[in-house]
């Protein structure tokens, strides 16, 4: 390891990105971005296909070099430094392992490369079998494992470097759902663990809340907002924050707030709620998440709306149903199994309470 | 996704570079020395100019002789490419035969020129030659030191004999990588053989086809040792291409100047031929 | 559209079958209706392709015939099925424009052009690429490629059945709401007979009628989404079914009176369980109420996931799931209660009824 960088393991860890920019070509794959990583800490990228999540991730990484602005690893400029001279390790989406090495070989190479002792070595690697429920199958090669087992294998690998940084690009996103479940409750122990900076992408909501953690949304090459992840979920500052979070999808309409109503073409079509009396009149967007949305009436302010059934999915203990409401398309989940036939009009309500609004801008707007 | 950078890459190119330059730019840069200056020998050198350029393209021998090669080019071309794709096309995809196809197809392509055509010129020979024996036989005239066409045609078939294996493995590789999702999506579609090699194989070949297309053009047009050893460029001057003139000219008569001229004029056709069929190629891919 | 029978199915990809375990899939004997929408659920591994993949007449199946109808076709090939398929990865005609690909299996079988292009138009804008008709499908991004895939799948409209193996494993998460629900409501409009495999849970809920539990080569349960969440019939399907799964306790019956640890709960009927058979007692996390009143537990973790929160705990030394809403609150002393309904009860890891 190089001096520039010597001594990144040590006391305060703080990765930051200074407005930093990719431009490949004509596509600007990042626009300028600010953030700031501390030690220990668990942070989702969140976002679809394309979003700007991997590329993130190669600067952050040293992958590549960023078009403009600066990468600092604990107060030292890291920018021009290759990825071999840092301390990062990296789990892709691909089951990325040697083939011809034993799962023990497989784990115990970044250490042997590293230099460390027999003794740590074998400790090191039993400790990350364990820990990845791997123990039983040390001795074989990874194509003999099943999917799971293979990204157990690469997750085990990158814990055992003990990297400053380490980067799971959507680590689950090729393994089973059930496989995923338990990978994810298993996650947030390893990251409790290592006291490196953990950053992971994905597309999935739901993943992002499980980790918990601070996530990082989203969108077109930006980063729409960071912060703690339950606390982006429930308080988005703009449009798009909400709309990336939101799994079913988010349910928007556009409204006019005229007093105590939000109206359309001046018929009042939902109440305003108590924490939005505050705003001013205006066009907003409203938005909502789908279990807000309910066949019985929640609670004494829920809103009664008027609606036809577009089709209804039953997930097991729930029930999604497509709906047109108002002349909008939205999703409304309810508990327990209701299997509306389509083109059924049928009365629901929201529950207001949980009402978000946006200005023309997309920015939330917050009542008193 | 982007390639990694780093720049110690370069020092890693360094030794090639350091290669290429004394294997081909230096000598490259001798023959431009010698296209532009006259010798008698002695190492005097006078100033000509583009005295020899105009020479060279003023001859009938030259423009015979580019005929000549872009025929053979031609013919070369039209026959290995399809021969090519058609034998891959029937290659067996897995069991035991793929090894044993592979092996039998890389065969002709282990022996060295000089030998395929030492093999060939007594391959054809009418006396001891078991080809030209047979043939002769049978009462089909054959004689490829007196006759245009067979002289041609014993080219040509060599060449095919020698080099469809290349176009073969070529195609053979683009068609494994197709993934068998898309045979059984055909297969649902109801799609025709011609349509999966149309919409299916064909589109996935392009990449290795434009490959194998420029290396056949590049080699054919720069034949020389085939007709060498067979023909030695005859009968009369049948079979003589711009390689068998240029040494003809450098050797034969040792006229340097328009050598060195003819040598330039001939990479120049190559490499401007190769970029034309490479853009137009590549431009067919772009639009779609 | 076909009734699909599955006649004594079993399948070995290695030569020689002889033990049970030599069988990747083993005795499938099934009636699927005309019309229906079924799912193949289960983890990697579990047959549910090579199911599929003899449905279509990609594979010939080891022993047992498949009817289509009443016909046997298990000597057919895939075009002779008359079946559409939809691939995992986005499997497109790059050279033909998005039009043309859609076209493809109509032209192939010479409809007349006027109806080719009333189907295609239809279904261009059922995916919503019709702006992008006229354009070469090569430039397209991976989930507009898979909806290609799809439309394919959908645009002939005499086919015996259209089977989808895995198909939305590369969209995005918001764009498979969508397209989920336009086959879904497009199954309910034309009444196609429909097989869809994926080992996701909520895609398999939402868009079949009928799911087929698979694990391990066999067909566990086939049942509607209720039946499976409700009445799973074997832990697996419990476990698999549900997230989290349901939990799974030890436990000791004895009439109508189940011993979980310290603890006793009566049933409102008496499982009939054999001698010597491990017993043990299913129960949702959804159907778990936390409050101040039953069974104490410890709480370990709550993991807020925005709508719920996934209560983590420990009741009678074993670990438990329970779901809480979004507004729940947790009680300082957690204690639980079970709602009698949704018990279960397994002997040797399949359900017991009993005589209510």
């Amino acid at each position: 390891m190089n001096d520039a960088v010597h001594g990144w393991e040590e006391a305060y860890l703080m990765l930051e990105l200074k407005n930093i920019t990719k431009v490949v070509g004509a596509d600007t794959h990042i626009h300028p971005t600010n953030l700031v990583l501390e030690r220990g800490s668990l942070n989702v990228l969140l976002g679809p296909t394309l979003s700007g999540k991997t590329s993130l991730m190669r600067l952050m990484a040293g992958l590549d070099k960023p078009t403009s602005g600066s990468i600092t690893f604990d107060g030292k400029d890291v920018t021009g430094v290759r990825v071999q001279d840092r301390s990062v390790a990296m789990v892709y989406q691909q089951f990325i392992n040697y083939p011809a090495m034993t799962v023990y070989e497989n784990i115990a190479s970044p250490m042997r490369i590293s230099g460390k002792d027999a003794a740590t070595i074998d400790r090191e690697v039993r400790k990350a079998a364990e820990l990845m429920k791997l123990t039983p199958y040390l001795q074989r090669t990874p194509l003999n494992l099943s999917g799971g087992q293979q990204q157990r294998t690469a997750l085990a690998r990158a814990i055992v470097k003990n990297a400053s940084l380490v980067l799971l690009d959507e680590p689950l996103a090729n393994l089973d759902y059930k496989l995923r479940e338990e990978l994810r409750e298993e996650l947030p122990k390893l990251f409790a663990a290592a006291g490196s900076i953990f950053v992971y992408a994905t597309t999935e909501p739901g993943e992002a809340l499980l980790l918990g953690g601070s996530t990082a949304t989203m969108h077109q090459g930006r980063i729409s907002q960071f912060g703690s992840t339950i606390a982006v979920y429930r308080k988005p500052s703009d449009i798009v924050t909400a709309k990336t979070f939101a799994d079913p999808p988010l349910n928007t309409i556009e409204l006019v707030k005229s007093g105590n109503a939000f109206e359309r073409d001046g018929i009042t079509i939902l109440p305003v709620p108590a924490h939005l009396a505050g705003i001013r009149d205006g066009s907003y967007t409203v938005a909502f998440h789908p279990h807000h949305l309910s066949l019985v009436r929640p609670h004494e302010t829920a809103a009664a709306l008027k609606a036809r059934i577009i089709i209804s999915e039953i997930a097991g203990s729930e029930s999604f149903m497509h709906v047109d409401c108002a002349g909008s398309r939205w999703v409304m989940l309810e508990h327990g199994i209701h299997d509306i036939e389509p083109d059924t009009a049928i009365e629901l309500f929201v529950d207001t309470r949980h009402l978000m609004v946006f200005s023309a801008d997309g920015q939330a707007v917050r009542g008193a | 996704m982007e390639k990694t950078w780093n720049n110690k890459a370069w020092f890693m190119v360094l030794p090639v570079l350091v290669l290429v330059a004394f294997s081909a730019v230096i000598p490259l840069m001798t023959v431009v020395n010698y296209s532009v200056q006259d010798t008698f020998g002695n190492n005097e050198f006078f100033w000509a100019g583009t005295d020899w350029f105009i020479q060279v393209l003023q001859s009938d021998r030259f423009w015979d002789a580019l005929q000549r090669n872009l025929l053979f080019s031609a013919i070369i071309l039209a026959i290995e490419i399809p021969l090519g794709i058609l034998i891959a096309l029937n290659m067996p995809k897995q069991g035991l035969g793929v090894p044993f196809c592979l092996v039998f197809m890389s065969l002709p392509l282990l022996i060295p020129w000089n030998v395929v055509g030492t093999i060939w010129q007594v391959f054809g020979r009418v006396d001891i030659g078991l080809l030209g024996y047979t043939l002769d036989a049978i009462g089909v005239p054959y004689n490829y030191v007196n006759n245009v066409f067979d002289a041609w045609v014993t080219l040509i078939v060599m060449d095919i004999w020698h080099w469809t294996s290349l176009v073969v493995l070529l195609c053979y590789a683009g068609l494994v990588s197709i993934p068998d999702a898309y045979y059984q999506a055909a297969k649902i579609d109801g799609a025709s053989r011609w349509a999966v090699f149309r919409y299916i194989q064909l589109p996935k070949m392009k990449r290795v086809l434009l490959i194998a297309f420029l290396l056949r053009f590049m080699d054919s047009f720069m034949i020389y040792t085939e007709p060498f050893v067979v023909t030695g460029g005859g009968p009369g001057n049948a079979t003589t291409f711009l390689s068998i003139d240029l040494v003809k000219t450098a050797i034969g008569q040792f006229d340097l100047g328009p050598a060195a001229a003819l040598s330039i004029i001939y990479f120049l056709i190559i490499l401007l031929l190769s970029w034309i069929f490479y853009t137009v190629m590549t431009n067919s891919d772009a639009q779609s | 559209m076909a009734r699909i029978n599955l006649d004594h199915i079993r399948h070995a990809y290695g030569p020689n079958p002889k033990k049970p375990s030599d069988y990747s899939l083993k005795e499938v004997h099934h009636e699927w209706n005309d019309g229906g929408a079924y799912a193949l659920l289960g983890p990697s591994g579990c047959g549910k392709t090579t199911l599929l993949n003899i449905i279509s007449g990609l594979l010939q199946p080891s022993e047992g015939k498949i009817l289509f109808d009443g016909k046997d076709v298990t000597n057919l090939s895939t075009q002779e099925r008359n079946i559409a398929q939809v691939f995992q990865f986005p499997v497109i005609y790059d050279t033909m424009t998005v039009y043309d690909n859609l076209a493809f299996p109509l032209r192939n079988r010479h409809v007349p052009e006027t109806e080719v292009d009333r189907r295609v138009t239809e279904i261009l804008e059922m995916i919503g690429l019709s702006d992008r008709a006229k354009k070469k499908a090569q430039g397209l991004t991976a989930d507009q490629k898979q909806k290609i895939s799809l439309g394919r799948g959908l645009v002939r409209s005499d086919v015996s059945a259209i089977l989808f193996d895995e198909p939305l494993t590369v969209i995005d998460p918001h764009m498979k709401w969508v397209l989920r629900s336009q086959l879904k409501r497009l199954h309910k409009q034309f009444g196609f007979t429909m097989v869809y495999v994926t080992h996701d849970q909520t895609e398999a809920l939402t868009f079949a009628d009928k799911v087929v539990v698979m694990y391990d080569g066999e067909i566990v349960q086939i049942g509607t989404p209720a039946e499976l969440f409700e009445k799973p019939k074997h832990t697996f399907v419990g476990y698999f079914i549900g997230s989290p799964g349901m939990n799974v306790l030890p436990a000791t019956i004895d009439g109508s009176s189940v011993h979980l640890g310290g603890e006793t709960l009566s049933l409102s009927f008496a499982p009939k369980i054999g001698a010597g058979a491990k017993t043990e007692l299913g129960i949702r996390p959804e159907f778990i109420r936390l409050g101040r009143e039953g069974m104490p537990v410890t709480i370990s973790k709550v993991e807020d996931i925005g709508r719920q929160k996934i209560v983590r705990a420990s009741f009678a030394d074993r670990p438990i799931a329970i779901v809480v809403h979004e507004d729940g609150e947790i009680p300082a002393e957690p204690k639980i209660t079970f709602d009698p309904n949704a018990i279960n009860i397994y002997a040797d890891s399949w359900r017991v009824g009993g005589e209510a």
